[in-house]
């Protein structure tokens, strides 16, 4: 059924046809609108048979859907920033445990500066965690991706986050299609567990591994993640069947044929960007784009082979590895290994900053005439850069940065973006 | 497509008049997108929220930069926040004041603009009136749909009924009927007498 609704709202409703178990939580922005509207739906029994678990932190949140996943149920949590980073300890068990919690990253900056808005920092920084990482473009995406994650999960028993850009995914009020509870029951079968704790049945789960068996044990992680490249795709037709719509797979590419500049992105942006896009082939610009679904596991032959004909390649990232530039321009790379395509590494939208047609209309024709840096920093405001290098010149104390830059820029939220 | 820009303080209702307008454009078959400015939401802070309408899929996440029409939620905000901010040439106006452009020192800004998109109301006097609280944001997004003729009254109605029940939908729709038809009799009347 067509609704207008939050795309919070729509995710909630998404992971409540798929018959959660056990939801465990701990508000965060802008994660909290899911948890609470599920809350809701536990509380007034709409999604029944389901605990809803009030935690104490993020860490306990974690820590709780192992638990329960362990015994067997469906489990799910939802949180962003530095709720991901407090508890990363418990997300490396997940995963290496074998455990297929699914969880909702509402994408967010990392502090310090501390800062509520998006970017892809957060679930960057769990690259290697183990989990597998699938981005949404729409609110309809993210609602069918939760909907295939559990299903992937499951059968793999490895932990799938989904990832919605905060904001601008999350509190967007948009048009979703909300599939019925008799097509989500079709499409995913109840939770059949490969290890389950049961006072009936004893086993542990857990066991320190020496030298002896960590490496076969760390391999097997990878095994599955290379057989989830092969499930991904499958589950992604197994679901048009069902629902009747494209959701999902690996990476999508848009007009790209004969493009001559790609544009690789993740998340909401590539909305912003096909709009770009559009407009520059209306004018003859041989431009296209590759959105990446799944970053991990990392699609390395589907990039390649979206990228191999290409003469250059933008990779457009709301992340930053600071000391080298780019999280998925390094994955990107990889991926073109041998080709010899000039690559650019674009860091745009970093804490929210908004990335607009105009600026990427700039950036992409100056990529054209291949005269963009090998790393570019969108919109970045130079003067206020240099001038707070200027003052570390001049004086040892010269105080904190950002306190610094704020003073400089002046009243906050002055400005529409 | 169409793309509308709200101004107001956080607790005026900002960010759910841009959500409700989406739901009543949505009512009418078309496709829309709301979102707010993904600021802190402290009572009093300048709010924005942000509404874009289309008759194809929305993709476009930018915020709205050049809008075709910007609601202005509390004129205090004029000396604070560049709210007129890249407003298209024929673009609509609609300002929450009891008194005149003129009166706000706003007479060049408006000069030469189409005077039948350029509208002032007692927003928060008939919220207070019918809802008894004084959050503006109802009565001027159906003000908005009377002045732009973008939206039905009726639709404003249906997406009241989908926020709000009993007695606050009840006062809601009251005031939305009271801002609709006013400036819908304001627009007649500025027209006779240009």
């Amino acid at each position: 059924m067509l609704k207008q609704i939050e795309g919070s709202r729509a995710v909630a409703e998404a992971v409540a046809l798929c018959r959660p178990e056990v939801i465990c939580a701990y508000p965060i922005s802008p994660q909290t609108h899911i948890v609470e509207a599920l809350g809701e739906m536990v509380k007034s029994e709409k999604l029944a048979p389901c605990e809803f678990i009030n935690v104490e932190s993020e860490f306990a949140a974690m820590s709780v859907a192992i638990g329960a996943s362990a015994t067997g149920a469906r489990a799910y949590t939802a949180t962003a920033s530095q709720g991901l980073l407090f508890m990363v300890e418990a997300v490396y068990n997940a995963s290496g445990l074998g455990l297929p919690i699914v969880m909702t990253v509402a994408n967010r900056a990392i502090g310090a500066p501390i800062n509520i808005w998006n970017d892809h920092s957060d679930s960057l920084s769990q690259r290697d965690s183990g989990w597998m990482q699938l981005f949404a473009e729409t609110n309809q995406e993210a609602l069918d991706l939760h909907i295939q994650a559990f299903k992937l999960a499951e059968e793999l028993s490895l932990p799938v986050m989904v990832c919605m850009d905060g904001f601008i995914l999350t509190h967007a009020y948009e048009q979703v299609d909300m599939p019925t509870q008799q097509q989500v029951d079709s499409f995913l079968p109840p939770y059949e567990p490969r290890q389950v704790l049961d006072p009936r049945e004893p086993v542990s789960i857990g066991a320190m591994v020496g030298p002896e068996a960590f490496m076969e044990v760390r391999y097997l992680a990878h095994a599955k993640q290379m057989q989830a490249l092969e499930r991904i795709p499958q589950l992604a037709a197994e679901f048009k069947q069902v629902f009747g719509r494209d959701s999902g797979g690996l990476t999508h590419t848009y007009r790209a044929e004969d493009a001559e500049t790609m544009v690789v992105a993740m998340g909401s942006v590539l909305g912003t960007i096909k709009d770009t896009v559009d407009e520059m082939r209306d004018d003859g610009h041989r431009i296209g784009v590759l959105g990446i679904t799944s970053f991990r596991p990392f699609p390395l032959a589907q990039v390649r082979a979206a990228l191999q004909n290409a003469r250059r390649v933008v990779v457009l990232e709301k992340s930053l590895a600071v000391g080298i530039g780019g999280i998925l321009a390094t994955d990107v790379r990889m991926a073109m290994s041998h080709l010899h395509v000039p690559g650019y590494t674009v860091v745009a939208g970093l804490g929210g900053r908004a990335i607009t047609r105009k600026s990427l209309h700039r950036l992409f024709r100056e990529a054209e005439q291949d005269a963009l840096q090998p790393l570019t920093f969108l919109d970045l405001d130079w003067d206020v850069v240099n001038k707070q290098l200027a003052r570390e010149r001049a004086v040892r104390r010269s105080g904190p940065a950002a306190e610094n830059i704020l003073r400089d820029i002046g009243t906050v939220a002055s400005k529409i973006a | 497509m169409f793309e509308l820009r709200i101004h107001g303080r956080g607790g005026q209702g900002v960010v759910t008049a841009a959500e409700m307008f989406s739901v009543a454009a949505f009512a009418e078959g078309r496709n829309a997108q709301a979102f707010p400015s993904f600021g802190s939401e402290r009572t009093g802070a300048p709010v924005v929220s942000f509404c874009r309408i289309a008759d194809s899929e929305i993709r476009l996440r930018e915020p709205v930069m050049e809008p075709d029409a910007i609601i202005i939620q509390d004129t205090t905000l004029l000396h604070q926040v560049d709210v007129f901010a890249g407003l298209k040439k024929d673009g609509y106006i609609l300002l929450n004041t009891s008194r005149s452009f003129d009166e706000l020192g706003l007479s060049d800004l408006v000069d030469g603009r189409p005077i039948e998109r350029l509208c002032t109301i007692a927003a928060t006097e008939i919220a207070l009136k019918h809802i008894g609280r004084p959050i503006p944001n109802v009565p001027l997004i159906a003000g908005f749909a009377a002045l732009s003729d973008l939206i039905r009254l009726e639709s404003v109605v249906k997406a009241i009924g989908e926020k709000f029940h009993g007695k606050v939908a009840e006062g809601n729709i009251a005031a939305a009927t009271e801002a609709y038809n006013l400036i819908k009799a304001r627009i007649a009347e500025a027209i006779q007498h240009a």
